[in-house]
């Protein structure tokens, strides 16, 4: 990326859900080019930067993983808010993804699956305690995809999305360019 | 009156980790917690998957070391198809999984040392937090911000090479692995096409690295020796000779004074020294040793419990600085929190040795990839991950499903001592103390973050953990607020 940073940089924020964590690395792996996306953008709430809350109203919203719990249904209605374009990036975001296999099942038999039948916990457990708190958010009953909860304006595939994806889509947003989709960058496993 | 304080991050809805303490009346600490808000359910939507889907759909529970995860189940399927552990596979695939973890403990921890400790290093702990990130590090010093970038992207590319994509590849098969490496791929990760990204540079970076921490450490070693210091046990595998091994081993456990508490013990076998314990306030479970009990027999995992646990680092260059750390504590295990900084460092050095002397092997360009044995129903795959021991159990049908899963991740291991930690810090600043005070903020986010927690590793990977502090009285008044 050689262009000059446009005057008014655009703002963006960025949030994990329900998701791993690897669509932001993916994310970090645009390498040397996160030198140049830090002068043409500016980051509002976002892990990247530690803003915590919003403290302007964002340009672009970029949102991996679904929703699995109460708080992560909060979070994105509040980034549907903050933020004029909404994009899902990754699987997760999209269709759930990996968590999203526990859709097929009672919630119940993963929790006892995890806190009273597992090798290491059985007979560890007499008290049958299953997590709850009201310092611990509520699971849902399933899990979620962004769009079944707020309105998403882009969506990128990809577990996660390629580095190159990425980059060319928020080039694309920044720019108000079309985005051309480069086969290689859709080319998954 | 008790009173109640809460510190979380603090978009409080993007909760990783949170932590409440409670005050009595007199304005004690009563009660400290590290509460974990993230549940998956993976034990049981996995059951009924094909056995060989593991090792790829295992890594995304964790996409920061998702290669980790990826080798400790095709490990525990190496043992399901009758490969044995570690030694029966041929040597071309033992070497390219090992490329492959180096490869990760490097980026890895690189990201850890450059994104989280390197800004309170270079700018102070007190700084203000809008500088404490990669962007401030870009601004104030844009050839270390470069230079924190391309180390990354080393290991990422070897990664890639390995497991044929940088995030959630699919190298690691059970019973060995499906591709080892060209010549070219060799030669371009080996010597680089004639930039700074060759196996020699990495290890001069990680050298200057170390340098780095070193100088502060001279300057500051009163708080690095001291700040949220305590005595543990440690746990982790050591290869059979007591070598340094982040791959393969058996798993070892000795005490804060050195004991051995675990001796070398087969990790197929760590159902009889290994349980967990559940609590209503956290969605993580708190492991413990078997023999010594849920009071006694917590530990601590990752760097700093490998360099207490292991007799020596087999590279020369991270052995002589394992000299100078081990002389630190006079060969005595170290307890001191913040030193796990200098045993990763130490760790990114070996990784940078361990990677140029695999790519010089010329087995990892071999062709015989994978072994496979008499089918066995079960199946243990432990590795050392960047942040400590993974455990990964399997149970597997004659219908080649997957009947049983258990799963004991870095963090979780380190649950009790984060819980320490954040009690230590809580009874030292808090007592009697009637407001909420920057340093103890601070202070809290130190304590956690020196265990590279993978929970917030989530929210901090790139800046650091925010925290809010909310103070409540007996009637759930708000009586104070304080973010950073
Ligand atoms: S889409 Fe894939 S990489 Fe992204 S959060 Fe989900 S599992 Fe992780």
């Amino acid at each position: 990326m050689t262009a000059k940073a446009p005057r008014a940089r655009k703002i963006v924020a960025t949030t994990s859900l329900a998701g791993c964590f690897g669509c932001h690395m993916s994310l970090l792996d645009i390498d040397e080019r996160i030198l140049d996306l830090i002068e043409l953008v500016e980051f509002n709430k976002s892990p990247i930067d530690d803003i915590k809350t919003f403290t302007k109203e964002c340009d672009i919203g970029l949102i991996e993983g679904g929703c699995c719990n109460d708080e992560n249904v909060h979070v994105l209605t509040e980034f549907r808010r903050h933020c004029k374009t909404l994009v899902a990036f990754g699987e997760c975001a999209l269709m759930g993804g990996l968590p999203a296999l526990r859709n097929f099942l009672p919630l119940k038999e993963c929790l006892e699956e995890a806190y009273l039948n597992g090798p290491t916990v059985a007979g560890e457990n007499p008290g049958r305690i299953i997590p709850h708190d009201p310092d611990i958010p509520k699971i849902l009953n399933r899990v979620y995809p962004c769009h079944e909860v707020v309105k998403i304006d882009y969506f990128l595939p990809g577990c996660p999305p390629s580095a190159d994806l990425i980059w060319d889509a928020l080039v694309a947003l920044v720019t108000g360019k079309e985005l051309e989709p480069q086969y290689r960058t859709f080319k998954f496993d | 009156m008790t009173r109640k304080i809460v510190i979380e991050p603090v978009t409080r809805v993007e909760g990783h980790g949170k932590v409440t303490i409670h005050l009595d009346d007199e304005g004690n600490v009563a009660q400290s917690r590290f509460h974990i808000v993230e549940f998956r359910g993976f034990e049981r939507f996995v059951q009924g998957r094909p056995y060989w889907e593991a090792p790829v759909l295992v890594q995304r529970l964790c996409g920061i070391c998702p290669v980790s995860h990826h080798l400790a189940g095709a490990k525990a399927m190496d043992v399901v198809v009758g490969a044995g552990t570690g030694e029966g596979l041929t040597p071309t695939a033992e070497k390219i999984r090992r490329l492959m973890h180096y490869g990760q403990i490097f980026q890895s921890h690189s990201l850890h040392f450059f994104h989280l400790a390197s800004p309170d290093l270079l700018f102070g702990y007190d700084s203000p937090p809008e500088t404490r990130n990669v962007i401030g590090i870009a601004m104030a010093n844009r050839e270390l911000a470069t230079q924190a970038v391309l180390m990354r992207k080393y290991g990422q590319e070897v990664i890639a090479a390995t497991a044929g994509k940088k995030i959630h590849g699919t190298g690691a098969v059970p019973g060995g692995v499906n591709k080892s490496l060209t010549a070219e791929e060799r030669d371009r990760l080996l010597k680089g096409d004639g930039g700074p990204l060759n196996a020699g540079q990495m290890v001069a970076w990680a050298q200057g690295a170390l340098e780095l921490f070193k100088d502060y450490y001279r300057k500051h070693k009163d708080f690095i020796d001291r700040f949220s210091s305590f005595p543990s046990n440690h746990l982790s595998l050591v290869r059979k000779d007591g070598a340094l091994d982040l791959y393969h081993g058996v798993l070892r456990a000795v005490d804060a004074n050195g004991k051995r508490i675990l001796n070398d013990v087969d990790y197929q076998e760590y159902l009889q020294h290994l349980r967990e314990e559940v609590k209503s306030w956290s969605y993580m479970k708190f492991p413990f040793l078997k023999a010594l009990g849920r009071e006694n027999g917590w530990y601590r995992v990752g760097p700093l419990a490998r360099l207490n646990t292991a007799d020596f680092i087999p590279t020369p260059l991270a052995q002589k600085e394992f000299e100078g750390y081990k002389a630190a504590t006079g060969g005595k295990p170290n307890n001191m929190c913040m030193h796990t900084h200098w045993a990763r460092l130490i760790e990114i050095l070996h990784a940078a040795e361990k990677m140029r002397e695999l790519l010089q092997d010329p087995d990892i360009l071999g062709g015989d990839l994978v072994v496979k044995g008499r089918r066995q129903p079960e199946g243990v795959g432990i590795i050392e991950a960047p942040r400590g021991t993974l455990i990964h159990h399997f149970r597997v049908g004659e219908d080649d499903l997957i009947q049983m899963a258990n799963l004991i991740v870095s963090t979780t291991h380190n649950n009790e001592p984060m819980n320490r930690a954040v009690n230590g810090v809580a009874r030292s600043m808090l007592t009697k103390a009637r407001e909420i005070t920057e340093g103890m903020l601070n202070a809290v986010e130190v304590a956690i973050r020196a265990y590279d927690p993978c929970l917030s590793c989530a929210t901090h990977a790139y800046g650091r953990m925010p925290l809010e502090v909310l103070l409540y009285d007996d009637r759930g008044q708000l009586l104070a607020r304080r973010r950073k």
